[in-house]
């Protein structure tokens, strides 16, 4: 269909934004892997700190992009399934606010004034542009799921016995979890961070304002992913050249979806004090409902794989893994998403290891985490999201694909170097080495009496597979921007590959209706949260002052009756009692 | 079409099935061994980094972290003691990581974590911070010395 230019324009800066801070991104991660192998062995390079670069990093990889992008993509789908537009002033809004909150953490960072990494736990105190930022950037994120919300009640009143469009149910379910989830990282920033950095307030409780962000950051990841589970029911059976296996089971997964991607933040808290170990264990159960979804949308998707490869003349049990279109540069998009989602088999497997408590206490903090994620948000997030740009693009502007053979292989590489940097680090993870580490100073350092020649051999694998994912991303730019400066050829259209459904159920009232769901989301959230949020908030003793990272001395003095840092090193053996 | 097939259901009856037998063999194994940190009250004692020798082979360590280093840096035990870590931050959230025990803890400014581990073998355990803490981050370590057999504690620290 045709859209209008203003929407044009809107989805063509909600795409070009992130993908060009994503330069700066990517630079860092590759950079990262060669201050931690011990390539080099110093705080910084080119004037950016070790861990300047990965708040940056974190920041600009894992919410700058992924937030930019599910709106974009949100606009896009339910103007091509509706055949309405959005609102343009309230897009527009939305738009403005996130360019800002954006700009201004962009900032704050690039100055080093905030240095805290993307969890910004306090009591490490950014500048307050940064918070700030970070607030705007979420608040215009979630700004356009009320205008969505209104087209799609106008839409069922005249469509009150057709099932709403699989893709238009992931989006708003997608952006239900995300508002329910930003209000708690809201109410960290704007009231418990931003006035301490702002000095108004003396100290902070940091269990709280870690609930409160673990509230958030778990429902982050399936707001990171749902945009990728969508292509996977709504187009990849299609690219295939075949049917989605059942469009029930899409909804049924996107309703548990629903109900289970919150109330479970607290598995990232298996380590911390002051929340009971019952909140832990029930939250930690409830984990593992997530691989419910997981499972029935791994089964529906093979199960639709194998039909378009059987459709295509495959023979045998698995046959149709041979005949599906892997270097089709005119369904390039389903490279990319075939590559995320057998990289999302070992993301999955790993995240089990992270949900289990007693697992959890042999890799918490260490280099396996990022070796877990960079499968997940590195992985299936990732790819769909450069895909669909590229995709979303081109055909939006009537711009061919500049080099499209190498288009298609750049998922391939990026999802080898992946495998080689996971490998790395989970290796590493597992005998010790921690994450979020400069360990080219101290660890990985031969002339420094800290020096652990044990993970000589995870880093160089990491900085191996850092290598091949930085040129393939290289090879990306070199795409999305070589396609963005060529010239007009095709008439523009907004056009997405939609799926029909090999068992196209009876639309049934449960599976395509919020309320009851958003009750049963109301009620598990209160019974999983209450408690966690009633210790957190009354376990601790004093709240914390405000520290810089670069100094054990407060910001501000501290108030008498608290512990002062900075005491002598000392050395203690047992004291008989 | 809305009926469900006879197979369908019996697939759903043995999944069901297995799910509810898995489920409740992680409650039963995770309610009668459950390791994680224990959640104590925040009290001042704690801020004094120390090691106390509770019986033989029983010691408690008040753990301090802050910028950047472990208080005490070094804690020297017999083989064989089973360890108390009562651990907490002066100032950021720091990591309590003993990678060959499967320690793991965040220190946390009014909080304190705890855990107990045995120490059967002689050796020199590191204990690393593996939460970024600022600039020194990357050199807070300490080590936890285990190397005489228990009853001679005493001559040693003579
Ligand atoms: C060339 C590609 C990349 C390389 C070489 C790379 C490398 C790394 C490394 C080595 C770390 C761990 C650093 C540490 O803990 O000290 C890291 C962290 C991280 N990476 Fe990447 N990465 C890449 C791309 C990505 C992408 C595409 C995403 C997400 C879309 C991503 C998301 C993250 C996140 C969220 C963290 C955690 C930051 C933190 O701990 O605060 N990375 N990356
Ligand atoms: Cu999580
Ligand atoms: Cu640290």
């Amino acid at each position: 269909m045709q859209i209008s230019k203003s929407l044009k324009r809107l989805i063509y800066w909600e795409l070009g934004i992130p993908i060009s801070l994503l330069t700066i991104g990517i630079y860092h991660g590759l950079m990262q892997t060669v201050y931690r192998s011990g390539v080099i062995h110093q705080s910084q390079f080119a004037h950016l700190d070790y861990y300047q670069g990965l708040t940056l990093h974190g920041v600009i990889n894992a919410v700058v992009l992924t937030s930019f992008f599910a709106v974009a993509f949100g606009h896009a789908t339910l103007t091509f399934y509706f055949k309405k537009e959005p609102n343009r002033k309230v897009a527009w809004l939305s738009f403005w606010l996130m360019t800002t909150g954006t700009l201004m953490a962009a900032w704050a960072m690039l100055s080093g004034k905030a240095s805290v990494l993307y969890t910004f736990y306090p009591p490490l105190k950014a500048h307050p542009l940064f918070y700030l930022g970070a607030a705007l950037l979420l608040v215009g994120s979630w700004i356009p799921l009320f205008d969505w919300a209104g087209m799609y009640m106008r839409w069922k009143k005249e469509n009150k016995e057709v099932k709403t469009p699989l893709a238009v149910l992931g989006t708003l379910v997608n952006f239900t979890i995300w508002f329910v989830c930003t209000l708690a990282v809201a109410y960290e920033v704007l009231v418990l961070l931003l006035p301490w950095a702002m000095g108004w307030k003396q100290t902070i409780n940091v269990t709280l304002a870690r609930t409160l962000f673990w509230f958030f950051g778990h429902a982050l990841v399936y707001f990171w992913l749902l945009p990728a589970y969508i292509m996977y029911y709504t187009m990849l059976p299609k690219l295939a050249g075949g049917k989605l296996y059942s469009d029930l089971a899409g909804r049924i997964a996107l309703f548990l979806f629903l109900i289970l991607s919150v109330p479970v933040g607290v598995h990232h808290q298996f380590s911390d004090p002051s929340i009971p170990k019952g909140v832990k264990l029930f939250q930690g159960l409830l984990t593992f409902g997530v691989v419910l979804p997981s499972f029935i949308t791994a089964f529906t998707i093979a199960a639709s794989l194998e039909y378009a490869g059987r459709r295509r003349g495959a023979k045998g049990l698995l046959g149709f893994f041979k005949k599906l279109p892997y270097l089709d540069p005119d369904q390039f998009l389903f490279a990319y998403l075939i590559c995320g989602l057998f990289l999302f088999i070992f993301g999955g497997l790993t995240g089990i290891v992270n949900a289990s408590g007693p697992l959890n206490a042999v890799i918490h903090n260490t280099a396996w985490l990022p070796g877990h994620f960079h499968m997940t948000v590195a992985g299936p997030v990732f790819l769909s999201i450069i895909g669909m740009s590229t995709y979303l693009y081109s055909t939006n502007s009537g711009k061919r694909i500049f080099l499209p053979q190498v288009n298609v292989i750049i998922p391939y590489l990026w999802t080898i170097g992946i495998l080689i940097f996971s490998t790395g680090l989970s290796w590493g993870g597992l005998i010790g080495e921690p994450r979020r580490t400069n360990l080219g100073m101290t660890y990985l350092n031969p002339k420094n009496e800290l020096f652990t020649p044990e993970w000589v051999p995870t880093t160089l694998l990491a900085l191996a597979g850092g290598i091949i994912m930085t040129i393939a991303a290289l090879l990306f730019f070199v795409v999305f921007f070589g396609t963005m400066f060529g010239r007009k050829k095709d008439e523009p259209k907004l056009d997405l590959p939609v799926s029909e459904a090999l068992h196209d159920e009876k639309r049934i009232a449960l599976f395509d209706t919020f309320k009851p769901w958003l009750v049963t989301m109301a009620i598990i959230l209160v019974i999983s949260y209450v408690p966690a949020f009633l210790s957190a908030a009354n376990n601790p003793a004093a709240g914390a002052p405000a520290f810089a990272p670069d100094n054990p001395v407060p910001v501000q003095p501290v108030p008498s009756d608290r512990p002062a840092a900075g005491s002598p090193k000392t050395s203690v053996t047992a004291e008989n009692k | 079409m809305s009926a469900i097939d006879k197979s369908e259901k019996k697939v759903l009856l043995v999944t069901g099935s297995v799910l509810s037998l898995f489920i409740f063999s992680i409650l039963y194994a995770r309610g009668r061994n459950n390791d994680l940190p224990e959640c104590l009250p925040f009290n001042k004692t704690y801020l004094e980094p120390k090691v106390t020798r509770l019986d033989k082979e029983t010691y408690q360590v008040y753990a301090v972290a802050q910028m950047w280093q472990f208080q005490p840096s070094q804690i020297v035990v017999p083989v064989g003691s089973e360890v108390d870590f009562f651990v907490t931050s002066k100032d950021v959230v720091h990591g309590f990581n003993i990678t060959e025990k499967n320690v793991n803890m965040m220190a946390i400014y009014g909080n304190i974590n705890k855990t107990t581990v045995k120490f059967e073998k002689p050796g020199i355990y590191k204990i690393i911070c593996h939460e970024y803490c600022g600039i020194g981050h990357q050199g807070m370590q300490a080590e936890v010395i285990v190397n005489y057999p228990p009853g001679t504690i005493n001559n040693k620290n003579q």
